[in-house]
């Protein structure tokens, strides 16, 4: 009994120090650009693939392969993605770095799976695997003991880059003020350069020293990081010292968990505590400084009249009628799962288009949705589908309610680690979602064929799609508006902005729901698969891509997604969704209004050129971005 | 190109002593906003310069542009006779140009490790940029330590000036020192101005207290509406200052 807990002690200091390596890099990477970088692990995945390929696909010497992957192949990748992502982000509002990054994520994701197919099953190169030494009882590997060396000496080095060095203060000064380093003689980009470059080795350095204890795997190596994320918060995203105490916590907790906890439904805890800490940890923490707006310059989409919006919701169910009769049975069911995903993405053109906040928990919504509907009232009932609105919202609500208090990057966190919670503890679970699930079509009198359906719920997201048109117009809208603009300014004119945007998240929520009632019911049946927590993140990328704050961004997104098996067929490459998505989304540091934005911008330059002036909305102008609370406390 | 103020032109004539910021019909804005709206200028070497002018006039603006932060969307700037559009800032200050912005410093960094961002690589040492910077301000040997962003105002102001010391500029462009300090600490900052001057450092500085400015200055000039009104010696511009500021000036 002694013995095995001082076992597990030991296993939960080496996985504690492999999560420190991660998170550590992760804060190295937010504290010296400003930007978290939701991609750490990709890259680390990334490189633990490389350095894969080069000492087993390509048979160079294992000390060789570490040295080119850690000092030379990791450090120009992160610089390189500094270069092209990241530069011309600075500045830019969190939303658009949060999906930029998670753009990048995706695109290294898709890459890996296209270069290294994931069907095929690797392992690295054991570095001394099989030598062990036995401390007070214990047996101790090699390996354990190198990762606690190479963890203390990354830590050593860091704490001397940063407080003594020349470069690692400079490092730390670029994030206080960018351009006062510009002005003190040394380059802010080269210096942000250096510090994606130091943070990509680290990630590698974590990749490859985490990937012996398993197979290589693309999404788990990449999602490793997500315990990263939960130690780092521990840190608050900007000690290192204490995002290691995190990072040990978390690691000791892991292994005792899988020790001691009963192998009953209890167990399924293990994989979800990193989770649960994060989401604890984001309850209790001291409510976040209020971040002041910033001068964006975004050309804010021009909003339809509610003529303009009815006939245009009038033509779209034309259009869509006369579709169901043309297209084939086959390509009416891509059509309609397009539209589906449309509906959900109309919650999140509410969410984040209109009043700025951002979820990675849509689908875990739509999901909660297409289960209520599923479950009550045998399946196809109009009450179910009011049940599949309400329930989801409600639980939107709470969740709103809990953690709203949190902005920006937390409350991106808190979704989610709602979402992944979700994923484990109710979608894939027996106690919850189980396996696969019937759902059916609503039956409000009109048939439930095929084509009937498709039209329904064309009929649907006009009608949503018009609402939140009107809802836009109106007060409400106008102060979403707003409070997308600055919260600050919100607050200060005495705008009680959290019953706002409790609201607002419900009833995103409510209409998530709602899509996933379609969805189950189009597809006839429903997984856990369906609402993975990746396609939330997906679905939110896709959406900023088309134009996150139009509806017709929905619908480009709708469009997009019902192209994906047409496109898969004529581009044979692995995941070529996830990298078309995932380029789309990282190169929106270069165009933040997407590609309806963008073409939106077009049509007013026309105007302007027309002589008939510009539409732009006047934007508040406050300082530049910084900490006004803090400045007050 | 018109030709820059026949005054200072004068005074600052000779062979190889090229005046240290010329400006020739520059126009430079943000965005769509037009604020500078063809500014000459033209500042001597070793001259102390105010730059005077009503709120918003593009005096600020102007030291952006004269220290590279901003580029100008036509005309031309020069330093040390050279063309420099487009030269990004931390060439500028490598150059010798020392931009230091109202408080300009980073509130994250402790005062010690400000003062080393302040070195460029391949300058001064660590220890010797401190030993210049606290022989200047004592007060900040005693802070050493602390963040800089809990400093009090005119210590940060000390701090953010102490960059004038660590690297031997040769042009120092000073926004608003005054800002917010008690007269005492303002006086002794312009002490310190002065100090650099005598050293044959040119000085750029923008002052709402036109007063203060004066008393050190070599030349001055009152920029209204993002143009150059008026060049000339304090003396005479002390005299027109009032019209300026009463709009009553033609
Ligand atoms: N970052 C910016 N973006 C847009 N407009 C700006 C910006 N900075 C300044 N301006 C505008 O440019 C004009 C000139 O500003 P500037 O700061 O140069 O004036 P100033 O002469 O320094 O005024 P003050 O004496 O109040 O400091 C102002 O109208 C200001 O609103
Ligand atoms: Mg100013």
């Amino acid at each position: 009994m002694h013995g095995a807990f001082l076992s597990y002690l030991v296993v939960g200091i080496v996985i504690g120090c492999l999560y420190a390596l991660t998170a550590s890099g992760l804060v190295v990477t937010y504290t010296t650009s400003g930007i978290f970088n939701f991609a750490h692990g990709a890259i680390g995945m990334f490189m633990a693939f490389t350095y894969w390929q080069l000492a087993v696909g390509w048979h160079v010497p294992v000390p060789i392969a570490l040295l080119l992957t850690l000092f030379v192949l990791a450090p120009l990748m992160g610089a390189l993605v500094e270069r092209i992502f990241i530069r011309p982000l600075y500045g830019a509002s969190l939303g658009v770095t949060l999906v930029v990054t998670l753009g990048l994520l995706l695109l290294l994701l898709g890459v890996a799976n296209a270069v290294w197919s994931p069907t095929v099953t690797r392992n690295l190169p054991p570095i001394l695997m099989g030598h062990q030494v036995t401390i007070f009882g214990v047996v101790v590997s090699f390996y354990q003991l190198m990762v606690l060396v190479v963890s203390v000496a990354v830590a050593v080095v860091l704490r001397v880059l940063f407080t003594r060095t020349r470069v690692g203060i400079t490092m730390r000064a670029v994030v206080d003020d960018r351009e006062l380093t510009a002005m003190a003689g040394t380059s802010p980009h080269r210096t942000a350069q250096l510090s994606w470059a130091l943070g990509a080795s680290m990630a590698a350095l974590a990749g490859i020293l985490i990937a012996p204890l398993e197979h290589l795997d693309q999404l788990n190596l990449t999602l490793l990081v997500v315990t990263g994320y939960a130690a780092a918060v521990v840190g608050r995203l900007r000690s290192v010292p204490l995002t290691v105490l995190g990072a040990m916590l978390l690691g000791l907790l892991n292994s005792y968990a899988v020790g001691y906890l009963p192998s009953n439904w209890l167990s399924d805890l293990q994989p979800v505590l990193p989770m649960a800490v994060l989401f604890i940890m984001l309850l209790v923490m001291r409510p976040g400084r209020l971040a002041a707006g910033r001068v964006t310059g975004r050309i804010t989409a021009r909003i339809p009249s509610a003529q303009q919006s009815l006939l245009a919701s009038a033509l779209f169910v034309a259009a869509a009628v006369v579709a169901s009769r043309l297209l084939s049975p086959s390509n009416l069911i891509t059509a309609g799962a397009g539209l589906v995903i449309g509906l959900i993405a109309l919650s999140l053109v509410l969410l984040t288009g209109f009043s700025g906040q951002v979820s990675l928990c849509q689908m875990t919504f739509a999901g909660a949705g297409a289960f209520v509907m599923g479950k009550t009232f045998g399946g196809s009932s109009i009450f179910g589908l009011v049940l599949a609105v309400i329930v989801p919202a409600a639980v939107g609500g709470l969740l709103a309610a809990a953690v709203l208090r949190l902005r920006g990057l937390y409350l991106a966190l808190a979704t989610l680690a709602f979402a992944y919670a979700a994923d484990s503890l109710f979608f894939n679970h027996f106690l919850g979602f189980g396996g696969i699930l019937k759902v059916g079509r609503v039956r409000i009198g009109l048939p439930t064929t095929q084509r009937g359906y498709f039209v329904l719920i064309a009929v649907v997201f006009a009608a949503v799609a018009a609402g939140l048109m009107a809802l836009r117009r109106g007060p409400v809208g106008r102060l979403l508006a707003a409070m997308n603009d600055s919260e600050v300014a919100c607050a200060s004119v005495g705008l009680n902005i959290t019953w706002v945007k409790i609201l607002v998240f419900t009833l995103s929520a409510g209409i998530a729901g709602l899509g996933g009632a379609f969805y189950g019911g189009w597809q006839h049946e429903v997984g856990p698969n369906d609402f993975y927590f990746l396609f939330s993140l997906i679905l939110l990328l896709l959406i900023t891509i088309a134009g996150i704050d139009t509806v017709t961004g929905a619908f480009a997104a709708a469009i997009f997604y019902a192209l994906q098996p047409q496109i898969a067929r004529w581009v044979p490459i692995v995941s070529i969704n996830y990298i078309l998505v995932g380029v789309g989304a990282a190169m929106l540091g270069r165009n933040t209004g997407g590609v309806i934005g963008q073409m939106s911008a077009q049509r007013e330059w026309l105007r302007a050129r027309l002589g008939r002036g510009p539409t732009t909305e006047p934007l508040a102008v406050l300082d530049d971005g910084r900490d006004v609370a803090g400045a007050l406390s | 190109m018109p030709a820059p103020s026949a005054e200072v032109m004068t005074a600052s004539a000779g062979p190889g002593r090229a005046p240290v910021v010329e400006m020739f019909d520059v126009h430079a804005g943000y965005g769509k906003v037009a604020v500078l709206r063809g500014v000459n200028l033209t500042v001597p070497r070793g001259s102390v310069f105010a730059l005077l002018g009503p709120n918003g006039a593009g005096k600020s603006t102007l030291l952006k542009v004269a220290g590279g932060r901003l580029v100008p969307t036509s005309g031309c700037v020069h330093v040390a006779g050279r063309h420099v559009n487009g030269t990004p800032p931390e060439t500028f200050a490598r150059a010798g140009v020392c931009s230091i912005p109202d408080q300009g410093v980073f509130p994250n960094l402790t005062v010690a490790e400000n003062i080393r961002v302040f070195t460029h690589a391949g300058g001064v040492s660590a220890s010797a940029a401190e030993e210049r910077a606290f022989s200047r301000f004592p007060r900040l040997a005693e802070r050493r330590r602390q963040l800089a962003g809990t400093l009090s105002g005119g210590e940060r102001q000390m701090l953010a000036m102490a960059r004038a010391f660590v690297n031997d500029p040769a042009v120092l462009l000073l926004d608003e020192i005054s800002m917010g300090l008690a007269p005492m600490i303002v006086a002794q900052l312009y002490e310190v101005v002065g100090g650099l001057a005598d050293e044959g450092i040119t000085v750029v500085l923008v002052e709402q207290f036109a007063q203060a400015a004066l008393r050190v200055a070599t030349y001055a000039a009152i920029m209204k509406q993002g143009r150059i009104e008026r060049v000339g010696e304090p003396g005479d511009i002390r005299d027109e200052l009032a019209g300026a500021y009463l709009g009553g000036h033609q």
